[in-house]
């Protein structure tokens, strides 16, 4: 145990501050209202799904939740149920056998609900592209609020993406 | 290069991976698969392409590493008759392989294929084919419509049920609780304890060995550095030995010294990932937070010196697309070293803490034999006593001169995949100083010539998972006619099935993240 304290004592806090929301990311108008936007404040839950990427983007997204970018300590966090989710945070470009998965996760939030297409195959199928195998992009399959270009984005242009999409909702 | 017991005239290719290629027969096929298994050799991949517009015919490839190192059997499959000698009895590992063979070629696995008009394909059980393409329909044949609007048809695919009093089903993605590739696992249980694991795997297919008719010799690295993105070097490198190998080029040392760096530095980042997952899943969460706040300094580095978090895009063909300079260097070492010493400290905490320890000793247990005779490769394969790595067996430059310790375990449960990953770790760092201290001065990036058209080349390189194996055979204009990129989680999925029996539910994720096999490297 000593060790243990002793370790988190020498590392000490290595949170960095959040970045500024970027306005040119946001895709479609939200359409919440205000009184609900009022209710939920700025806690948000986020269920992310894999469409087929190829691991690259989650990389990046399981860094969120590292102590540099300590996506919890701004009141957001990762569930393991869409039922609970405010937020989609969807990597790849939507490969066929997830099509209807992904549809479902969708279906399964309730309103309002968010999303955000993570990377360069979220946006448009990326190197991929839309073929017999990938559907080209989230937005093919499920309405999409913020798209987060890169390939990867780095783990603060995803932060950068889920803050444009919530301030869209603060009005 | 040759097979014990059968005389195949074997064509060494050009090339840093010792690779040999030779035309078959299906008796050659069928007859060389039987003596590669007598001695105790190993198939590393099985894949295949159209070939009609060549000479009229569909290809079956398989690979096997022998001793002097690659042997690549190339069988010509009469359209009018698509089956092939099956191997999958010889080489468990080849069971899915043949079935997404079979899925996106349309040849199938035979038992008897010397005696045509008794060959009777066996029903091949469908591995990729979810419903977004018909059954008669091959996303491999040149005259499958790619561009075609096709609805995804529901598919029930019949998993094995196990029958028996309190025997319950739990079905588990493809979308899983944390951020996590998607696969789905069909677990059947008494209480909490496992009975028996089936997997269903695909979901990710996005029609890679299709998409490589899309890109040119000289740019096919970057569809081959996002088959599985934490292993983009390794599967850059295999892709530009490929490229190489079947063009006649040699990168420049200094380019060949970088990609060594680059491939330790992707080893490091995944093994400083995966210990800290693995404590998180026995819910030490103190590991994840230290551990990925080391990761993050460590991609942070790739970054500044090299412009990508995951080096991604650095390796190509001819060399590496982007240098170090001596002050770079110094912070790579020096990094190196402090992450070493970090490692030292949380490994005595790993090694100390008795709640972890318990869950990983004896978990998810998998033995040498069972390793053997399923062909465990790769991290994975060395924690069960495999003693494979091709950095050690058939080291490319500058791995000779480096001099990599294996490292390997007998107990092959989670407790040994984690050790194994500590002992990499440490030994990857002390390769880092070694290849800084070894870095030779120089070009950094050969020119390409053209490609000849059917010429091929294979690249084989040692990734943090495992072998990646890249296959490439020259189109006309400078095209890429065929490829197929190799994961070595193909080999290692269905061990995970064997791995959890007898074990609970709740220690699956600890389990399969031991492991932590690709998903879209197998799904292709």
């Amino acid at each position: 145990m000593i060790p243990i304290l002793l370790k988190i004592l020498k590392t000490g806090v290595v949170s960095e501050p959040a970045p500024a929301t970027r306005e040119e990311w946001r895709t479609r108008a939200a359409t919440i209202e205000a009184e609900i936007l009022a209710i939920l404040g700025r806690a948000l839950v986020i269920r992310h799904v894999d469409a087929g990427s190829c691991n690259g983007c989650e990389l990046e997204l399981q860094a969120l939740d590292n102590p540099y970018y300590n996506i919890e300590g701004l009141g957001i966090r990762f569930a393991a149920s869409p039922r609970h989710a405010d937020m989609l945070l969807v990597t790849g470009p939507v490969s066929r056998n997830m099509e209807r998965a992904l549809r479902i996760a969708y279906d399964a939030m309730p309103d309002p609900k968010l999303v955000v297409a993570v990377g360069d195959c979220g946006r448009d199928g990326g190197i991929f592209g839309a073929g017999y195998a990938t559907c080209g992009g989230v937005s093919k399959v499920i309405p999409v609020d913020v798209t987060v270009p890169g390939c990867p984005p780095p783990p603060m242009a995803v932060l950068q993406g889920i803050l444009t999409a919530i301030s869209s909702r603060a009005g | 290069m040759r097979i014990p017991g059968i005389q195949i005239d074997f064509k060494r290719m050009a090339g840093a991976a010792p690779a040999s290629h030779a035309r078959v027969d299906a008796t050659q096929w069928a007859e060389a698969a039987r003596l590669v298994r007598e001695s105790s050799f190993r198939l590393v991949a099985l894949w295949g392409a159209d070939n009609r517009p060549r000479d009229g015919t569909f290809s079956a490839f398989a690979a096997y590493a022998v001793e002097a190192g690659l042997c690549v059997l190339e069988l010509a499959i009469a359209p009018a008759q698509p089956v092939y000698p099956d191997i999958s009895g010889l080489f468990p590992a080849a069971e899915r392989m043949q079935r997404a063979l079979h899925d996106l070629l349309g040849v199938a696995p035979a038992e008897n294929v010397v005696a045509p008009a008794q060959a009777a394909a066996q029903s091949v059980r469908p591995w990729l084919r979810h419903g977004a393409w018909r059954a008669d329909e091959f996303p491999l044949r040149h005259d499958f419509d790619a561009s075609a609007r096709r609805e995804s048809a529901l598919d029930n695919y019949a998993f094995v049920r196990v029958e028996g009093e309190g025997v319950h089903e739990i079905p588990v993605g493809p979308i899983h609780a944390g951020v996590i590739e998607p696969g789905h696992f069909r677990f059947s249980v008494v209480g909490e304890k496992v009975l028996r694991l089936e997997e269903r795997l695909g979901y990710a297919h996005k029609g890679i060995d299709r998409h490589w008719r899309d890109f040119t010799v000289a740019d096919g690295y970057r569809l081959a550095g996002r088959v599985s993105g934490d292993s983009t070097v390794a599967y850059a490198w295999a892709y530009a030995q490929a490229a190489e190998s079947l063009l006649g080029v040699t990168a420049p040392a200094r380019a060949l010294w970088l990609r060594a760096l680059m491939l330790e530095r992707e080893r490091v980042a995944n093994h400083l990932g995966d210990l800290g997952a693995l404590g998180n899943d026995a819910a030490f969460g103190f590991a994840l937070a230290q551990f990925m706040r080391i990761k993050e300094d460590w991609v942070r580095l790739n970054d500044r010196v090299f412009g990508h978090r995951f080096l991604m895009d650095r390796i190509v063909p001819g060399g590496v697309a982007a240098d170090a300079s001596i002050g770079q260097l110094a912070e790579i070492a020096g990094q190196a070293r402090s992450v070493a010493a970090e490692a030292q400290t949380l490994r005595q905490i790993f090694d100390e803490h008795s709640g972890l320890q318990d869950r990983f000793i004896t978990a998810g247990r998998v033995t040498p034999d069972l390793a053997r005779r399923l062909g465990l490769v790769g991290l994975a394969g060395r924690a069960s006593g495999q003693p494979y790595d091709l950095r050690v067996d058939h080291p490319c430059e500058p791995y000779g001169a480096l001099g990599v310790r294996k490292m390997v375990y007998k107990a092959g449960d989670v407790a040994a995949r984690v050790h194994g990953r500590f002992d990499e770790l440490f030994e990857s760092l002390r390769l880092l100083e070694a290849i800084v201290d070894g870095m030779v001065p120089g070009e950094t990036r050969a020119d390409l010539p053209a490609p000849k058209p059917a010429a091929f080349g294979i690249g084989w390189v040692e990734g943090w998972r495992g072998e990646v194996m890249v296959a490439l055979e020259a189109g006309e204009g400078g095209r890429i006619a065929g490829g197929h990129a190799h994961d070595p989680s193909w080999h290692n999925w269905p061990l995970i099935e064997h791995a959890v029996i007898g074990n609970i539910v709740p220690d699956f994720p600890l389990i399969n993240k031991s492991f932590n096999l690709s998903y879209s490297g197998v799904d292709g």
